[in-house]
C-alpha cells in the first residue's frame, strides 16, 4: 500500500493505528437477562431486576449472544476458545447500576484472527493488506444518560444496560487514515453478512475507540492516545488525521504525548482531552463469582460453523470467476450483504424465467442492477430495501430484453413506467404496444428511406467513412420508434449499403 | 501484602464511599488483619492443582434468546431516591 507519511519540521513521521470496535450483538434478549433489546422503547421498560442490579439477582448468559460472537470469530478465521470466563470491570458511574461491567479480560471467547482490507475495493489490482485482530470478547453495554432534560439532574434510562456487545480489538497494524477506514468498513460488511450485528452506526450499534500514535519510520511505537466512541467511518479517518498531526506538533515542539482518553468533536473536527476521568482508570478486574467458566462443546461450534453464510471475499471471487462479472461489479455487489442478497434473488429469478444458467444471465443482471436500478433509486432517494421494483419484477424486464421482445432502449422506458405505476413489465409492453418488430419488410422500408434522405452521407460512407454506419442504424431505429430489433436493423443496413 | 492509609483512601474513593481520616485510620489494621488471615492459605502447596471455579462440579447453563422479562418499570424505579418521567433522576454528572 502507498505509504502515508506526515511531513514534520524534523522529517517524516509514520502513524500507527489500532481500533477497538464495540458492536451490538443482534439478539432478542440481553446478554444476562430476559429483557428485550429493541431500539427506541419507552425509558426503563426493557429492564429486568438483573439489569437494574437489584441485590440477589443472578446473571445467566444468553446462548444466542455467545453463538453470534463465536460465528463472528469464525468469519475472521480466529481461534475460538472453548473455555472462556467472565470478569468484573469495576467503576462507578450513574449509567452502570452494578458498579461493574461484566466483561472478559483474562480469557476472551475469541482469540487471534485477521481481516483482509483493500484500499480501493473497485480496483482489482489494488494491493490488499491483512490487519490482525487481537481478540473478540463479549460484555455488557451500560445505560444511557440524558443531561438536557432537567437543570440540576441527569436522567438515567437503563434500557441499554446489559445489552450484549462484542468488543473487537485490532492489532496496531494500520498505518494511514484510509487503512483505518477500510478496516472499519470491511468489519461492518462482515458483521452484516454474518448477521451478528446490524452495523447501524447512526443508532450506535457500532462504535470505535481509535488508538493513535506516531513514530519516526523504523523506530519503536510512540505513546498512544485513545479517542472514544467514534461513530462513523469518515470520523474515524478524521480522528486519525487530526491526532497524528497534533501529536507530531507536540513532539516537534519538544513536548511529550500523554497516554490519555480523548473525545472527538465532529463540529470542530478536533479531539479534546477527557482528563477528568483519568484517575478513575483502576478497574480492579477479577473473575465474576456469579458466573462459571463458559465451556463450549464441539456440537455447538460445529453448528456455528455450518450456519455461516458465504462471506464477502469468497462471494466476490465467485462472482468474478463463476459468473464472469468484472472485478468492479463483483466488488460493488458484494460490499453489502443486502445488495448481494438482492442480486442473487434477481439472478435466480432471471435464470428461472429464461431457462438459462445463472452464469448466462449474470452480466445483464449485474449491469441492470448497478446502472438502471441504482440510478433510479438515487434519483428517488431510496435504497434497495424500499425499492419500488423488486427482484422478480426486475427479472421479468430482463427476460423481455433477453428474448428479443423489447430492445434495451425500450427497456429503459418500460422501467420508468414500472417505477411510476408499479405495473409489471409484460403488462406495460402489451398495453403500450412496445414489442419490438423483427418484421423485415417494415425495417427494410425504413432503411431505404434513411439512405434516400441522406444521400451525401451514403457517399461519404462508401468512400471510406465507415463510422457513419452507426448513424444509419440510429436513424433507422428512430424511424422505427425504437421498436425494431437492433440485430435485424444492423443486418439490413449492412445489406442495403453493400 | 499490607495496606497503608493511602490505599484505604484510594479504595474508598474508587468505591465512592466517603470516609473520614479517623475512619480510614481505623480501617488500616482491620483490613490488614483480614488480609493476613486470608494469606494463611498461601502456605498450602497447590502445585498442579487446577483453580476451583465452583463448590460442586457444574457447567455454566445458557439461556435461550427469548424475551421473558422487563416491563416492570415501577418495580425497577421503586427504590430510587428520585425518579421522574420514567427515568432515574441523579445529580447532574455531565463532563
Amino acid at each position: 500500500m502507498s505509504e502515508y507519511r506526515i511531513q514534520g519540521a524534523t522529517g517524516e513521521w509514520e502513524v500507527v493505528i489500532g481500533l477497538e470496535v464495540h458492536a451490538q450483538v443482534t439478539s432478542q434478549a440481553k446478554l444476562f437477562s430476559g429483557a428485550a433489546t429493541a431500539f427506541g422503547a419507552e425509558p426503563n421498560t426493557q429492564v429486568s431486576l438483573v439489569d437494574a442490579a437489584m441485590p440477589g439477582m443472578l446473571p445467566v448468559p444468553n446462548r444466542e449472544c455467545i453463538r453470534q460472537a463465536v460465528r463472528t470469530g469464525m468469519a475472521i478465521n480466529a481461534n475460538v476458545n472453548k473455555w472462556s470466563r467472565f470478569d468484573r470491570k469495576n467503576y462507578f458511574y450513574a449509567d452502570l447500576p452494578q458498579g461493574y461491567q461484566i466483561s472478559q479480560l483474562y480469557h476472551p471467547l475469541v482469540g487471534e484472527g485477521e481481516i483482509e482490507i483493500n484500499l480501493d475495493e473497485k480496483n482489482p489490482d489494488a494491493e490488499t493488506k491483512r490487519i490482525g485482530v487481537e481478540r473478540i470478547h463479549v460484555e455488557q453495554d451500560a445505560g444511557k444518560l440524558m443531561h438536557d432534560q432537567h437543570p440540576t439532574r441527569s436522567y438515567v434510562d437503563l434500557n441499554r444496560s446489559g445489552v450484549a456487545l462484542m468488543e473487537i480489538v485490532s492489532k496496531p497494524d494500520m498505518r494511514s487514515p484510509a487503512e483505518a477506514g477500510a478496516y472499519l468498513s470491511k468489519l461492518r460488511t462482515i458483521l452484516r453478512y454474518v448477521g451478528s450485528c446490524d452495523g447501524n452506526m447512526d443508532q450506535g450499534s457500532m462504535r470505535a475507540d481509535v488508538n493513535v500514535s506516531v513514530r519516526k519510520p523504523g523506530h519503536e511505537f510512540g505513546t498512544r492516545t485513545e479517542t472514544k466512541n467514534v461513530n462513523s467511518v469518515r470520523f474515524v479517518m478524521a480522528v486519525v488525521e487530526y491526532e497524528a498531526s497534533r501529536q507530531v506538533d507536540v513532539l516537534e515542539a519538544g513536548g511529550k504525548i500523554v497516554q490519555e482518553t480523548r473525545l472527538y468533536d465532529p463540529d470542530k473536527n478536533e479531539t479534546r482531552s477527557m482528563r477528568s476521568k483519568e484517575d478513575a482508570h483502576d478497574y480492579r478486574y477479577f473473575p465474576d463469582p456469579d458466573l462459571l467458566p463458559l465451556e463450549l462443546d464441539d456440537a455447538f461450534l460445529e453448528e456455528c460453523r455450518q450456519s455461516l453464510p458465504e462471506l464477502p471475499d469468497v462471494k466476490r471471487h465467485r462472482y468474478e470467476e463463476q459468473l464472469g462479472l468484472s472485478a468492479y461489479n463483483a466488488a460493488t455487489l458484494t460490499a453489502d450483504a443486502d445488495t448481494a442478497r438482492w442480486f442473487e434473488a434477481l439472478l435466480a429469478e432471471a435464470a428461472r424465467i429464461q431457462k438459462k444458467s445463472e452464469g448466462e444471465v449474470a452480466k445483464a443482471s449485474a449491469n441492470w442492477l448497478l446502472s438502471e436500478l441504482y440510478g433510479a433509486l438515487n434519483r428517488l432517494g431510496k435504497s434497495l430495501e424500499d425499492s419500488p421494483v423488486g427482484p422478480e419484477e426486475g427479472a421479468e424486464l430482463l427476460a423481455l430484453v433477453a428474448d428479443g421482445t423489447i430492445s434495451g432502449t425500450i427497456a429503459k422506458q418500460v422501467f420508468e413506467i414500472m417505477l411510476e405505476t408499479g405495473d409489471r413489465a409484460p403488462k406495460i409492453v402489451d398495453e403500450k404496444g412496445l414489442k419490438q418488430t423483427s418484421d423485415t419488410g417494415a425495417i427494410e422500408a425504413a432503411v431505404a428511406k434513411v439512405l434516400a434522405d441522406n444521400g451525401d452521407k451514403v457517399e461519404q460512407y462508401k468512400s471510406g467513412k465507415e463510422a457513419l454506419f452507426g448513424f444509419f442504424v440510429g436513424q433507422t431505429m428512430k424511424a422505427m420508434q425504437g421498436k425494431a430489433n437492433p440485430q435485424v436493423v444492423n443486418d439490413l443496413v449492412r445489406k442495403a449499403l453493400a | 501484602m499490607s495496606i497503608d492509609l493511602q490505599t484505604v483512601k484510594k479504595i474508598a474513593s474508587l468505591s465512592r464511599i466517603s470516609v473520614t481520616d479517623a475512619e480510614a485510620e481505623a480501617m488500616v489494621p482491620e483490613l490488614n488483619n483480614i488480609l493476613g488471615w486470608v494469606e494463611q492459605l498461601g502456605e498450602v502447596d497447590v502445585t498442579g492443582v487446577e483453580p476451583m471455579t465452583a463448590v460442586i462440579p457444574n457447567h455454566q447453563r445458557l439461556r435461550e434468546d427469548a424475551v421473558t422479562d422487563g416491563n416492570v418499570r415501577d418495580r425497577v424505579l421503586a427504590n430510587a431516591p428520585q425518579a421522574e418521567h420514567g427515568f432515574f433522576a441523579v445529580p447532574k454528572v455531565i463532563e
